[in-house]
């Protein structure tokens, strides 16, 4: 019988800087395989024992075989220590949690506009790079991201010498203020997006802080985005990661197992406690 | 049918207790009961209610779910589980056995909890009818008959005595095992025992609590009542409603560093509680009146919503008598559903 409470061991096999505050740990069964399958959006639970467990977006490709990737953001006690953590550490892990992104179904054959806002990228990267695997199955690929500055962009090195370099890829960068050595855009999101003016087919897959989020749907409501065409993907406290414990509803829905991908139309069905 | 008298109890449960361990209600001295374990000489309780509802027996208050040993960099992961016996609970009333229902519906939908499912199936239930249902009683409201509680076995409390029968094959096959030799008697006392118990509900002041307004699809209409800040105002957030709750199943997981290792733990944990919500990065349910609502929220919408029109509640009345600032969830809903009268 399946186990969901009692977690599998993981081995850190490799920690990547990303930005100052934003780590990258692959993660691999003791037996060096990637710890299981998912659908891009979906979670899994890390834990360090004697700490805590928290559930984290994976941010590694299902078209990836060989391992697991999280990018992961300090911002609370569990994510202090994982960012102390040195190569070869073993945690724990448990999953995948969650519904995917409709990546087999309704965004196949779509153009996709994906806009994140700093670690938001982190559960869209999953989806990128499976998108990216599986070009033949989707349109046009626009990236819209943004971060508080140039060091502050996760995965800048993959965005610069992959997806920048595919044909049918757009990326559009944006930082917050003004900075030495970049000449790219500044400003916030929501305003570069309605800048940019993305074409009103585009479905679009958006995650990043609520105010980001809040203030771009409105940009994207003004230019004429129907809430059925945008996604998001949500994160709150959790606990079983299976609907049980009680804590991450909105309403009547549970973020872990209904979510945490939503479509804004649903999302707005559900009371605005999140 | 089967027949009991009350004096012959004991000889009931000294058979029972030969076949597996017998939990029974035993007098504590609030005027209530807890559930013991029977041995020679314990008393069974007359009182109508445990201060704990029998939930504890599937899901107790903490219970170790893995243990991991560190070495270094190293984690070994230990189920601690052991081989669980067979055990019965004897005196369970028509609303905690309801809640068992819809406990279920929680922990044994997919993904199962196993650690919950275990229990269930170790356990055999001993209900019995209520005889004297109190005036904070209101099960019927959630169309629970105390006159007829569900439970592998059930004893139907009549004046000198209980009647007893079989309600699943489970049940059928204790009562062969046990061989407990019960008298023979006409059918007629459980009835009018049963009418009896009927009559005191039908009378009780919150008999005709009204359910309809609440249910799956009400969200958009409860939400934003303007009537939770009135009806939060006092809760201090003590979470005791949510403690003697048959239904109120949210729990937490934490660890424990023991001398050698880390234990990772279940306990109950409650909505009304401030950190209950609270992330690194904020918390939805800032205020009282954020959690006092998910809690009524769940049991009279969200719960009926996922769980074909079940309400998360079972009428026990535990809170009513338990909340320190008497807040209580029929008052949540008279209040809500007054300007609709």
């Amino acid at each position: 019988m399946n186990e969901t409470l009692i977690p599998h061991i993981g081995v850190v096999t490799d920690i990547r800087i990303d930005t100052p505050d934003v780590k990258t740990f692959r993660v691999l069964t003791p037996d060096g395989k990637k710890p299981f399958e998912h659908m891009p959006g979906q979670c899994a639970m890390l834990s360090i024992p004697g700490v805590g467990e928290a559930m984290f977006s994976i941010t590694s490709s299902p078209t990836n075989r060989e391992y697991m990737e999280f990018s992961i953001k300090k911002c609370g006690c569990l994510t202090e220590w994982l960012h102390m953590m040195d190569v070869g550490q073993e945690i724990t892990i448990r999953g995948p949690y969650g519904k995917p992104f409709p990546v087999e179904t309704d965004l196949k054959g779509k153009d996709l506009l994906f806009i994140a806002g700093g670690i938001g990228l982190a559960p869209l990267r999953s989806v990128i790079n499976y998108v990216r695997d599986n070009r033949q199955n989707y349109g046009a690929i626009q990236v819209i991201y943004g971060a508080r500055s140039k060091d502050d962009l996760v995965d800048y090195h993959e965005i610069l010498d992959e997806w920048m370099q595919d044909d049918g890829v757009e990326v559009n960068l944006t930082i917050d203020r003004e900075q030495e050595g970049w000449d790219g855009h500044v400003g916030f999101i929501p305003n570069y997006v309605k800048e940019l003016a993305p074409d009103l087919k585009k479905t679009v897959l958006m995650c990043g802080p609520p105010i980001m989020i809040k203030f771009t749907l409105g940009g994207l409501t003004e230019l004429g985005f129907q809430k059925t065409q945008i996604y998001t993907t949500m994160e709150l406290r959790m606990k079983c990661g299976v609907g049980k414990c009680g804590r991450c509803n909105i309403g009547a829905k549970y973020v872990c197992k209904d979510g945490p991908v939503f479509r804004f139309d649903e999302l707005g069905e559900l009371p605005d406690e999140y | 049918m089967k027949y009991i008298a009350k004096s012959d109890l004991n000889l009931f449960l000294a058979a029972a207790a030969k076949a597996m361990k017998v939990y029974v209600p035993v007098d504590n001295t609030s005027g209530k009961a807890d559930y013991k374990l029977w041995s020679e000489g314990t008393v069974v309780s007359g009182a109508l209610h445990t201060t704990r509802s029998a939930k504890d027996f599937f899901f107790p208050q903490t219970e170790n779910l893995v243990e991991f040993k560190i070495d270094h960099k190293k984690i070994d992961i230990i189920d601690p589980r052991e081989e669980r016996e067979n055990f019965a609970i004897f005196g369970v009333r028509a609303c905690d056995v309801r809640s068992f229902d819809i406990l279920d519906r929680v922990f044994l939908s997919e993904p199962v909890d196993t650690y919950y499912k275990n229990r269930r199936e170790h356990s055999l239930i001993i209900s019995m009818s209520c005889d004297h249902p109190h005036e904070t009683c209101f099960c019927s409201a959630f169309g629970i008959d105390s006159s007829e509680p569900a439970g592998d076995v059930v004893f139907t409390t009549a004046a000198e005595g209980y009647y007893v029968s079989a309600k699943t094959e489970k049940g059928e096959k204790f009562l062969a095992d046990i061989g407990y030799a019960f008298e023979e008697k006409d059918e007629s006392g459980a009835e009018e025992a049963k009418a009896k118990t009927k009559e005191i509900m039908a009378r009780l002041p919150l008999a005709k609590l009204e359910t309809s307004a609440f249910g799956a699809g009400k969200t958009k209409e409860f939400f934003n009542r303007p009537e939770w800040s009135e009806l939060s105002e006092a809760c201090l957030g003590c979470g005791t409603c949510t403690f003697v709750c048959p239904t109120c199943q949210c729990y937490d997981i934490r660890d424990f560093k023991t001398n050698t290792g880390v234990r990772r733990f279940r306990c109950w944990d409650s909505c009304m509680y401030s950190d209950f919500t609270k992330m690194a990065g904020g918390n939805p349910r800032l205020t009282q009146k954020e959690r006092f609502r998910q809690r009524f929220m769940h049991k009279l919408v969200y719960y009926p919503e996922n769980n074909d029109g079940i309400f998360g509640c079972v009428g026990c009345g535990r809170c009513l008598a338990s909340c320190p600032i008497h807040m209580n969830i029929v008052k949540v809903m008279k209040k809500l559903t007054e300007e609709s009268k």
